[in-house]
């Protein structure tokens, strides 16, 4: 990746970080550090790989994304907003009354969003058959979907992975945010649903592991899974969960909290520094 | 009279039917040959998909194909399309009103000797408790056909309730008849009760208001094809004209016809309602005509609650 798409990406997901922040900071609950993890994959999708448009949410051939990992909402409507979907003012207003912007991702109300989802497992099945909607009426969009380490414990994941595989979608692009913790703590700990790797790959998936904070393994990831034919990719993407405020790096207790005020300015002055982009 | 048939039959039909009219796709869950999706991918087997025995996923894959704007009729037995998937039913189908198309066959006791996990009397209930969700439960197998034309015309999410078990052509026939969804239809009229009735239980009614006009009661009987959204004019006038209801569904009478009927004549104009229903008890494995009997979905049963409820007007 050249150096100056790398500095706008950089700073495409340090803005995202901070949209995340404040509507998690607003709403005075939330999840930041599940959405903090998906922020660079998330604005290299919606400002690389995905043909999407913002004066046209609904365009019938756009390419769609459905969050399977639904609670991390606040990093989706900040990329959202990033690229122009509402402004971003309306992030103050996640998870209030009268707001678009509902605790999990809602279809019908917020422009761009694909799917609504939050009960985790259902997503990428929903990804599934906006896939097969494409390979039945000959569509050229594709498909993303992201989901949780943690979601994976969810059978319907593999309900799904059978599904993807057995119809060769490859038009479809999963990716898992492999960052460790789970609300109950390590997903090794609470119950262990690794590797993932080899899971997928048995089910008949192509795998591409990368780091999910940088960007060159990123794009290399969505570029060859586009290549890809005959079957569905999935990303294991390795990442810190609460990636780029240094309390919340790695913290279980961050799931699911909001910071108060003091850890907010320090949250805010961090990100503003520029110290922790990726 | 045409001969008995299920209303799963009239299902297939209608999609093997109008498959060429409408462009719909299809999902089963392995169950293609009962369920009667089968006769739709013989015909049309590059709309057909089958997704194996995992009905969460078919329910949230259904919902994927209609966010893309396609029609999906997604089939199970009624115990897992509405049991097992509900939770999918709910939030990928339900939260986003996604034109999903429910076909749900061997609903109630009637699936017969399978036995209790199979019998899904409860299917209704839970359906009814999904805003914006429309639910058809069609007497014949012509009024099954209807359904579903009219379930593709409607948009947002339908749950289209068939029987494996041959019933009476109630409606083929009748010069009066036509399907619209939310419009019961009066079968009989009658002025001392009304027997407020539902898929196979219709036919039923129609002869229990013969024994009861034996005994000199007239009885109005009602075809609720569908239960949400419930025709409320036709049952206020009954409720008005007659004074006193029965209902009987193959159903639990909790939630069901008798829980939306009940519910709404008590603001609207509280009459004696009696129920006819699976009471809160489990199925069991038996032949149909004995698990009717055993579970007092006969024309007997109504006649006595309609006796009842007439007794119990002041």
């Amino acid at each position: 990746m050249e150096a100056t798409k790398k500095q706008k990406l950089q700073k495409i997901a340090n803005n995202v970080r901070i949209g995340i922040i404040e509507g998690v900071y607003s709403a005075g609950c939330g999840h930041p550090g599940g959405s903090l993890s998906i922020a660079d994959v998330m604005s290299y999708l919606y400002f690389e790989e995905m043909r999407v448009d913002p004066k046209d949410p609904r365009c019938p051939t756009r390419d769609r994304f459905v969050l399977s990992k639904g609670h991390t909402a606040p990093c989706l409507y900040a990329v959202l907003a990033e690229r122009g979907f509402f402004p971003k003012e309306e992030l103050k207003t996640l998870r209030k009354i009268d707001s678009r912007l509902q605790g999990h991702p809602d279809m019908k109300h917020i422009p761009g969003v694909d799917m609504s989802t939050g009960s985790l497992g259902l997503g990428i099945s929903a990804a599934c058959g906006m896939a097969l909607s494409a390979k039945v009426s000959g569509d050229s969009y594709r498909v993303y979907t992201v989901l949780g380490d943690g979601e994976c414990q969810e059978g319907q994941v593999w309900e799904a992975a059978m599904f993807a595989a057995h119809y060769k979608l490859d038009n479809l692009c999963a990716l898992v945010d492999f960052n460790g913790l789970q609300i109950d703590g390590r997903i090794t700990d609470v119950m262990d649903p690794t590797p993932f790797d080899k899971k997928f790959e048995a089910f008949g998936w192509n795998v591409i592991v990368i780091d999910g904070h940088d960007l060159d393994q990123i794009e290399a990831a969505y570029t060859a899974a586009r290549a890809v034919k005959g079957k569905p990719t999935v990303i294991i993407s390795n990442s810190t969960k609460g990636k780029g405020v240094s309390y919340m790096e790695n913290a279980v207790e961050w799931h699911g909290a909001a910071p108060k005020e003091e850890q907010y300015k320090i949250a805010i002055a961090e990100l503003t520094g520029g110290k922790c982009n990726g | 009279m045409a001969e008995k048939m299920a209303t799963r039959e009239g299902y297939g039909k209608a999609l093997e039917e109008l498959g060429e009219k409408y462009d719909f796709v299809v999902l089963d869950a392995d169950l293609a040959a009962a369920t009667k999706t089968g006769v739709f991918k013989k015909k049309f087997p590059e709309r057909f998909f089958d997704c194996g025995i995992a009905e969460g996923n078919m329910m949230s894959v259904a919902a994927g194909i209609a966010a893309t704007g396609k029609i999906p009729f997604v089939s199970s037995f009624a115990m897992f399309a509405a049991g097992r998937a509900f939770e999918q039913v709910r939030n990928s189908v339900g939260y986003p009103h996604l034109n999903v198309k429910i076909g749900a066959t061997h609903a109630g006791i009637t699936v017969g000797e399978d036995g209790a996990t199979h019998q899904c009397n409860e299917d209704i209930a839970l359906m009814r408790t999904i805003p914006g969700m429309t639910i058809i439960n069609p007497v014949d197998s012509n009024e099954a056909k209807a359904a579903v034309e009219a379930a593709i015309l409607h948009e947002g999410p339908v749950y289209l309730r068939f029987g494996r078990y041959a019933v009476p052509d109630l409606t083929s026939e009748r010069s009066d008849y036509s399907f619209k969804i939310g419009k019961g239809m009066q079968m009989a009229d009658g002025t001392d009760v009304t027997i407020v009735a539902t898929g196979l239980m219709v036919h039923l009614a129609l002869e229990a208001r013969e024994l009861l006009a034996k005994g000199g009661i007239s009885a109005r009987v009602l075809n609720i094809h569908t239960i949400k959204p419930l025709d409320e004019e036709i049952i206020l006038a009954a409720a008005k004209e007659t004074g006193a209801l029965v209902t009987a569904e193959e159903h639990s009478v909790i939630g069901g016809l008798g829980g939306a009927v009940t519910e709404y004549l008590a603001a609207a104009c509280p009459v004696p309602v009696l129920r006819v229903g699976v009471e809160d008890v489990y199925g069991r494995s038996g032949t149909v005509p004995a698990l009717l009997e055993a579970y007092g979905l006969t024309a007997e049963n109504i006649t006595a609650k309609a006796r009842a409820a007439v007794a119990l007007k002041k």
